[in-house]
């Protein structure tokens, strides 16, 4: 195929799918007839509709489906010199998936197992922050939202933001002076005789978990507080008189309550960890390959962005396939996360 | 008056309950036998509700002691006392099925499965909702949901039934209904009801007894025509049904009837407190006592007919007393209503002394 169509239909997609939309909701107006709602042009006025359609429009478009989809059309492309561009080489191929898998754009003799390994890594290991990211936030926000009196709240709200003023990079950094062999932890440690030897905490991994746990704790911890907020205290107390301990509570009213707070906070710092690039560069154990530095280099380093471009459709397929499947094991849908 | 019980299902024992410096509940002390209808009575604020989360564990006495079948509850949370509590937004759990919601305190008494589903079935036909336990909460009208938050508490087989005004989201016609159905459902069951409300009508027709609270203290307990036809008190007086009030000094107290120097000049009333000569008081007058055309032996009060509001059975006159141009309402049944001149023509009307109350005036009409 010729490149030039791949970038026209770049171009024509969107178009397509927002003329997909307009058809549907045409047909579900014939449908209902008089008991259609106002129509949308009606109630807002030609002038403000017809901003708020292009505004959102040229929004999503330029902003979030363009640069995806030409990157897209990127991934699906072999690197080429610059005078090859537009030749004849220059068509459709899926070499660039082939050597995440395989290592190389042609063989397929061996598995490409440093890349495998990282990509199973990052996702299995922002599976665990995730998790970590739960414990620690839920009696924070339980507390927050239905424990603390209003003057307690805000101190707990300022506790929790303005860490967060400190850039991510300076924040991971700080992590290393804290955990380093010679770091502040070490010192403490060892000064105070409870070890002989400085523990390596940036070898085995725990200054990169504890950095990323930290890094998106707030996604979790105000989805989860919203979610608890709205929560009847009543039905707290009623739980309670019925004879319920207290674990039962959380375990039967309080979680099945906020299970879309759950699940938004949950996709959201997996989402993040998966993507998470400072952290595992600054923080990564010398043995952790985590995979987004990967991807980082693919860009950068081997200077491919077709590649790149590859890699990282991979981890977002990955990701939001798996969000999608634990969505359903919760029986938690899309629109619920979104309230 | 009843008798004793041998152990009464509540004991309240000079119970306080303090805020900081804000007192909710002043040394109550009562006793509830158990299969009574009993109910606190009182407007909002009165401390009903803290007495109630008392009773039921929420809040702990600042003093004395809550005794239910004459056990100390002190340090009993919630869980573990025999009592169950109806809120009065129910509190039903809204993502679990009518059943589920039933069976809440059964899973966890650890109940097998078996005889969790048989009490259910049991608890769904009591409240009239048989093969209903599938549906969601938000599936039922507000008068189902009522009785499933009832099925709900009674399934763990409370001792006492605690219930916070759960009538009083509802609308006028199903709260007729549903007060009966209450009544009803306890005589099935037999257990202690305690019921909450500031609804004199539901107090009144539904207890064996009430329980009038005011600002932290429970003014009069008693039957329902005790606390109607002789109250102790001027709050209970005015607060339970509708009363005139007329404030005054009493100028002369003999053989249980005393003499009010009021704005209107002299009215008589039985004086149950015996008040002596000089006291402040209130006498009461509530608008079935009053007549029209008064003979003889009848104190009278002089005025102008008001505002008639006929209610079909009963007709409601406003009534203009002429010293003071206080507002004097007067209630009459439909005979007699039709003898009243029209609105604007001078009258009088008058009461027997035995139907009126003379009672200590305290803080009455002072805020």
């Amino acid at each position: 195929m010729h490149s030039s169509v791949g970038h026209s239909l770049i171009l024509a997609l969107p178009l397509l799918v927002v003329a997909g939309f307009a058809i549907l909701s045409l047909l579900e107006r014939r449908r209902l007839g008089a008991l259609a709602p106002v129509s949308f042009w009606r109630r807002n006025g030609i002038a403000i509709s017809s901003y708020l359609v292009l505004a959102v429009g040229l929004w999503t478009v330029m902003m979030i489906v363009l640069p995806q989809l030409y990157m897209i059309d990127l991934s699906l492309r072999p690197k080429l010199p610059p005078n090859q561009i537009g030749g004849p080489r220059d068509v459709y191929t899926l070499e660039n998936y082939r050597y995440f898998l395989y290592g190389s754009t042609s063989s397929t003799a061996a598995w490409n197992t440093t890349h495998i390994k990282a990509f199973f890594l990052t996702i299995g290991a922002s599976v665990l922050v995730t998790l970590l990211n739960f414990i620690l936030c839920y009696p924070i926000a339980f507390y927050m939202a239905q424990v603390a009196t209003a003057a307690r709240l805000r101190i707990f709200m300022l506790m929790l933001i303005t860490p967060y003023w400190v850039n991510e990079v300076l924040r991971a950094f700080a992590f290393r002076v804290l955990l380093g062999s010679q770091g502040v932890l070490n010192t403490a440690l060892l000064k105070a005789g409870l070890i002989d030897q400085p523990i390596d905490f940036l070898g085995l991994d725990i200054g990169l978990y504890a950095g990323l746990a930290y890094a998106y704790l707030l996604m979790m911890m105000f989805s989860l507080y919203n979610a608890i907020e709205s929560l009847d205290r009543n039905q707290i107390e009623a739980a309670r008189d019925l004879g319920a301990p207290w674990w039962y509570i959380h375990w039967s009213v309080v979680m099945p309550h906020a299970k879309p707070g759950i699940a938004s906070g949950a996709t959201l710092v997996f989402m993040l960890n998966a993507g998470a690039l400072a952290a595992p560069l600054v923080l990564g154990g010398p043995r952790t390959l985590w995979f987004t530095p990967i991807v980082y280099d693919r860009f950068y380093q081997a200077f491919n962005w077709q590649q790149g471009a590859a890699y990282a459709f991979i981890l977002l397929l990955a990701c939001i396939v798996f969000v999608l499947l634990v969505l359903r094991v919760f029986k938690v849908s899309l629109g619920e996360i979104a309230r | 008056m009843m008798s004793a019980p041998l152990t009464a299902a509540i004991t309240l024992d000079h119970v306080s309950v303090r805020f900081g410096s804000f007192t909710a509940v002043d040394d109550a002390s009562l006793q509830i036998a158990p299969g009574e209808f009993f109910s606190f009575l009182g407007p909002s604020g009165c401390g009903k509700t803290t007495l109630l989360r008392t009773i039921s564990g929420f809040v702990e006495p600042s003093e004395g002691r809550v005794l239910l079948e004459g056990r100390d509850m002190r340090g009993i949370g919630p869980n573990k006392r025999p009592t169950a509590l109806i809120f009065q937004n129910l509190a039903l759990f809204p993502m679990m099925s009518v059943a589920d919601n039933i069976a809440y305190g059964l899973r966890v008494r650890n109940l097998p499965r078996r005889a969790r589903l048989q009490k259910v079935e049991q608890l769904l036909d009591l409240i009239a909702l048989p093969d209903q336990g599938g549906k969601r909460v938000d599936e039922l009208s507000g008068g189902q949901k009522q009785r499933v938050a009832i099925a709900r508490a009674l399934a763990v087989e409370p001792k006492v039934l605690l219930l916070d005004e759960p009538l009083s989201a509802l609308d006028l016609k199903l709260r007729q209904h549903m007060r009966n159905e209450l009544r009803a459902i306890q005589r099935r069951v037999g257990i202690t009801f305690i019921y909450i409300t500031h609804d004199q009508g539901e107090a009144l027709t539904m207890s064996d007894r009430i329980a009038v609270m005011n600002r932290g203290v429970i003014e009069q307990v008693g039957d329902g025509r005790a606390i109607y036809e002789t109250p102790r008190t001027a709050f209970v007086a005015s607060f339970v049904g509708e009363n005139n009030a007329f404030i005054g000094r009493v100028t002369a107290a003999a053989d249980g009837i005393a003499a009010v120097d009021t704005p209107l000049g002299p009215l008589r009333g039985r004086n149950l407190r015996g008040l002596v000569k000089g006291s402040e008081a209130v006498l009461f007058v509530r608008p079935e006592a009053l007549r029209p055309d008064p003979p003889a032996d009848h104190q009278c009060i002089a005025g102008q007919i008001g505002e008639i509001a006929y209610e079909g059975s009963l007709t409601h006159i406003g009534f203009a007393a002429g010293a003071t141009g206080q507002t004097v309402t007067m209630t009459l049944a439909r005979a007699a209503a039709a003898t009243v001149p029209a609105t604007g023509s001078a009258a009088t009307i008058g009461y027997l002394p035995a139907d009126a109350l003379v009672l200590p005036r305290e803080s009455f009409g002072r805020d």
